[in-house]
């Protein structure tokens, strides 16, 4: 692609346009359509992911996109593609297409689609919107959008639980926007400007405000992250249908708040004024903590989803703790647990996902034997469980690998302490659940069986987690291939940040 | 041209208001949307005029002042005359729908309407106290008979209050321009800042400035002085309902932030100024509490607006005694939040007209199941609230952003935690009725579907009060003066 095609600018607000105009589509459409709507829904994730794709390979030539235009005095919106945000865009773009096709599956013969699905596009161009935003202004702008466009479809049952879940996580992120605001009114009444800059644009020496403002940003973006402890919202939101929460997991909520705090600390303050002012090491310990905390809060759970919640909160935290090393491998480990931890997560909630629609289990305990009903849904949950532990050549080990030799990089050793640790915990609460899944034989009835046809499960369901077990396989065993992970995550390391 | 443009704009209300007084519902609608028609483009076009090239004083009838009504023609006065023109019409529009035709008194409203709207053309474009007075009366006046047009007995005593209110409100402030003239021998706004710079300390005139503020800030429904609004808004017919709050409150602010800027610099004290602001934080908190805890949909919308109406005294600490860059923002954001609460007020009054209509019911927990079949004008709702928790991009977050800077960089930073919890506090009571309308009950699934034509203005405006944030900066170059001299 040539280096002034003018197009060029107008990608990224394409980009953003093809999940607005399909929700605008879909919110139109009326309920009955169901055909038209499915169609709208997958050309529209399909054509993203195309722009995506050309964006990305731009990038990788050194080109950048860019729009930009004055909202208020000194406020611009500027939509810009950099390697990090097609890091993030990517995965969303990605995961948007086989959620989709999850979602149609799991919500057939249920009421209100339509307004389901017009959320769910919201949802998807808030996170692109948030992987593209060029300053903190229009980061901010996309990251609250998610939380209405979010909050629709965590009370989409309409249930007394749904409803006081929506109400929880309603009340921690409009909170955690708030603080957000504030932070971000006084940093641009401190410094003048909110544009993301390589290397950050915060100047020293440290004062008070700075250090508050540092503060209330992370704290705003920490409940969204789910850490220690704004994490409270998020095993309470799995009432939602599985599609939403393996959207909330893997890619839009907690998404939303790691990549902030990855752009907060990188191009706001900048990593080394960060790190030689002592920033991180706070963040690095709460990180660690909740790393920690998370996991053993998952071992006591009984319900699946519920265990999946706390491990996505201690995994979630990898991101930020291999931000902290602010060594390069550290950062590299780190950043491509934000890729990691997505299609790993998303694998294991499309997993539990369809152990709930098919047979009807939410509990651990009434697994027994189901890899024998449902073969190839748990072979992709138990590639995504080893993943989690960091069994090689899984994608989950090439993350706690890099991060370790960081760590030691770094001169930190102490987090390879609480690596294995938390790869101990993941061991106990993972293990246990395979066990079951293969080595127990069954005993009862399935709670509430359906059958269709030949497959163990609906096509539209059993495809999306054979899928991603696959990539996750794929992006651990390829890792070193040009357009991997960690590769891209290399590229930004050394290309952005700590040359 | 211009002068032409001027007349239509002044008289068509007024003859609109006479001539629909001697025909019916139905034929005044019709004359009605004429009308509409001719005030928008008439305000359209002197918008456009102004921005190119800038603003003008014009005598009414070639009249000079001091005998004649001299108007000030700037940018400030036509973005709110056009603002009037927008809500006025869609209101209008909406009623024409809305109201029952049947209904006798119904006939009176497009007389009150338009003597409504001639009011508030008058206080956006007035320059001299008397002519204020007149304009604020007739928008009294007019607004008290547009709420008693609800029919019923708790109508009337709505607005029996509303009018003792207004009544006690208009003495005092009228009181405060008399001591104003025996003081200074004049009523021009322009003419009593100069006077007042050249000579500072003159006494009595603090008491008078004080005895008009109270009086405003009673006719704005001030914290405390807010118990009439409530029943007055909650009651009437909803696209009256829209009108009062969007427009008929903002006049009297108006009023009140013109006579602080031209004056408060000499006549008012720190103590004044932080006065107003502290009563507006406590509207800001206690109308949000209040609102949460309201059974009635139309309850909450109403005490909202006491809330709303709190950040606007803002502007009084936050201009005085500071800086001339801080002063600008804080206008600025005062203007914002003027326009984005009368646009989304206004939707989310018709729009809650729209809900009621459909369910039969104005009870907050009567709407079960909505979110299903009423979903345009829910989402309607759902947009104006969007602005009124002061999210982006929404006009209510440019205002919001402006004064959150405006009061850091004045060191008043106590400011921003009242913009924050009002934030926080408003969306609790529009999560609320989004929370209501989510809930399923399997019996209650019957609903009236309300004509198109009544959902889509609501849309329309919540759309304009969730753009305006985009269009932030060039309207606000328009309003390159705000409150200041035209040309």
């Amino acid at each position: 692609m040539a280096e002034d095609f003018w197009l060029n600018p107008w990608l990224p607000l394409m980009a953003l346009a093809t999940s607005m105009v399909a929700a605008v589509v879909i919110f139109a459409l009326p309920e009955e359509r169901h055909g038209l709507r499915t169609g709208v829904n997958l050309a529209a994730s399909l054509l993203k992911l195309g722009l995506i794709t050309v964006m990305v390979w731009g990038v990788f030539q050194g080109l950048e996109y860019r729009l930009d235009f004055t909202m208020m005095p000194g406020i611009e919106f500027v939509l810009r593609a950099d390697p990090l945000s097609m890091m993030f865009a990517g995965l969303s773009a990605v995961l948007w297409v086989l959620t989709t096709a999850y979602a149609v599956g799991y919500l057939e013969y249920s009421p209100n689609r339509s307004r389901f699905f017009g959320f769910f596009s919201l949802c998807v161009a808030s996170t692109t919107g948030i992987a593209l935003a060029g300053n903190l202004f229009t980061f901010f702008l996309f990251y609250e959008m998610l939380t209405l466009a979010t909050y629709p479809l965590v009370v989409h049952r309409g249930t007394e639980k749904a409803l006081a879940a929506g109400r929880t996580y309603i009340i921690y992120t409009l909170s955690g926007g708030a603080l957000l605001l504030l932070g971000m009114a006084w940093l641009y009444a401190e410094t003048g400007t909110l544009e993301f800059t390589q290397g950050g644009f915060v100047e020293g020496p440290l004062t008070p405000s700075l250090a508050i403002i540092f503060a209330l940003l992370i704290a705003g973006l920490g409940v969204k992250a789910a850490l220690f402890p704004l994490h409270g919202w998020l095993p309470q939101a799995m009432v939602a249908p599985a599609p939403v929460s393996a959207l909330l997991h893997a890619v839009a909520v907690v998404k939303a708040g790691a990549f902030g705090i990855v752009r907060v600390v990188n191009d706001v303050f900048g990593i080394e004024f960060a790190r030689d002012e002592g920033l991180l090491l706070p963040l690095a310990w709460l990180a660690a903590f909740t790393i920690t905390y998370g996991s053993l809060r998952a071992l006591a759970q009984q319900d699946l989803k519920r265990m999946l919640a706390f491990s996505t909160v201690s995994q979630v935290s990898y991101i930020v703790l291999g931000l902290c090393l602010a060594s390069p491998l550290g950062m590299v480990g780190g950043l491509v647990h934000l890729l990691h931890q997505g299609i790993m997560k998303i694998t294991l909630f499309f997993c539990a996902g369809n152990y709930a629609e098919t047979l009807g289990v939410h509990r651990i305990d009434e697994l027994d034997g189901a890899g024998r009903r449902m073969p190839a849904t748990s072979i992709a949950f138990t590639i995504g469980a080893f993943g989690m532990i960091g069994v090689p050549p899984l994608a989950g080990f090439i993350t706690k690998w890099t991060m370790g030799l960081g760590a030691l990089e770094a001169n930190m050793p102490w987090v390879v302490l609480v690596l294995l640790v938390s790869s101990v915990l993941n061991a106990a609460y993972f293990l246990p659940v395979v066990h079951r899944l293969w080595f127990r034989a069954r005993e009862r009835d399935w709670p509430e069986e359906v059958r269709w046809g030949r497959l163990e499960t609906m096509s539209w369901l059993l495809w999306p987690p054979v899928l991603t077990a696959a990539a996750v396989v794929a992006i651990g065993v390829l890792a070193s291939f040009q357009f991997s992970p960690l590769s891209w995550a290399e590229l930004l390391v050394n290309r952005e940040y700590l040359p | 041209m211009m002068s032409w443009l001027m007349a239509g704009l002044l008289f068509t209300p007024l003859a609109w208001a006479v001539v629909s007084l001697l025909v019916g519902f139905r034929t005044g609608r019709w004359l009605s949307w004429v009308g509409m028609v001719l005030q928008v483009g008439a305000s359209v076009a002197l918008w456009f005029a102004v921005a190119r090239e800038s603003g003008f004083y014009y005598a009414l009838g070639g009249w000079q002042a001091p005998l004649g009504i001299e108007l000030q023609v700037d940018g400030l006065a036509l973005t709110f005359v056009l603002l009037t023109a927008a809500v006025a019409s869609a209101c209008g529009l909406h009623a024409g729908v809305y109201l029952d035709p049947d209904k006798p008194w119904q006939r009176y409203f497009w007389p009150l309407f338009w003597f409504l709207w001639a009011g508030l053309n008058a206080v956006w474009l007035g320059a001299d106290l008397f002519n204020l007075y007149v304009g604020l009366e007739l928008i009294t006046l007019s607004a008290v008979g547009l709420v008693a047009l609800g029919g019923d007995a708790g109508a009337l005593r709505a607005s029996l209050r509303y009018l003792l209110a207004a009544l006690v409100g208009s003495m005092a402030y009228l009181l405060g321009v008399a001591l104003m003239y025996g003081q200074f021998g004049t009523l021009s706004l322009a003419g009593m800042s100069h006077l007042a710079q050249e000579y500072p300390g003159l006494e009595g005139a603090g008491l008078a400035m004080a005895l008009m503020m109270t009086g405003l800030a009673l006719k704005t429904a001030l914290f405390p002085l807010h118990g009439w609004l409530p029943p007055a808004h909650g009651i009437a017919r909803s696209p009256v309902s829209a009108l009062l709050s969007a427009l008929v409150v903002k006049a009297s602010f108006f009023i009140a932030a013109r006579l602080w800027l031209e004056l408060g610099p000499n006549l008012g004290t720190l103590a004044l100024a932080q006065l107003a602001g502290v009563l507006g934080a406590l509207a800001v908190l206690w109308g949000s509490w209040l609102a949460c805890l309201q059974p009635q949909l139309k309850q909450v919308v109403a005490y909202s607006s006491v809330a709303q109406i709190g950040y606007l005294f803002l502007l009084f600490p936050l201009t005085w005694g500071v800086t001339e860059a801080v002063s600008q923002q804080a206008q600025q954001g005062m203007t914002l939040q003027v326009i984005s609460h009368a646009l989304a007020k206004a939707a989310m009054f018709l729009a809650a007209g729209n809900l009621i209509l459909s369910t039969g019911s104005n009870r907050v927990s009567d709407l079960a199941g909505v979110s299903r079949f009423l979903p345009f004008s829910l989402f309607s709702f759902g947009l104006a609230g969007v602005s009124l928790m002061s999210l982006p991009p929404t006009g209510g977050f440019a205002a919001k952003w402006l004064l959150l800077q405006a009061s850091l960089n004045s060191g008043q930073w106590w400011w921003t935690l009242v913009l924050l919890a009002g934030g926080l506090l408003s969306a609790a009571y529009v999560f609320r009725i989004y929370r209501a309308s989510f809930v399923e009950h399997s019996e209650l699934d019957q609903f009236y579907h309300p004509p198109r034509r009544l959902e889509a203005i609501p849309m329309m405006l919540a759309l304009m009060s969730l753009g305006l944030g985009l269009v932030a900066e060039p309207l606000l170059s328009v309003m390159a003066l705000p409150f200041g001299e035209g040309g």
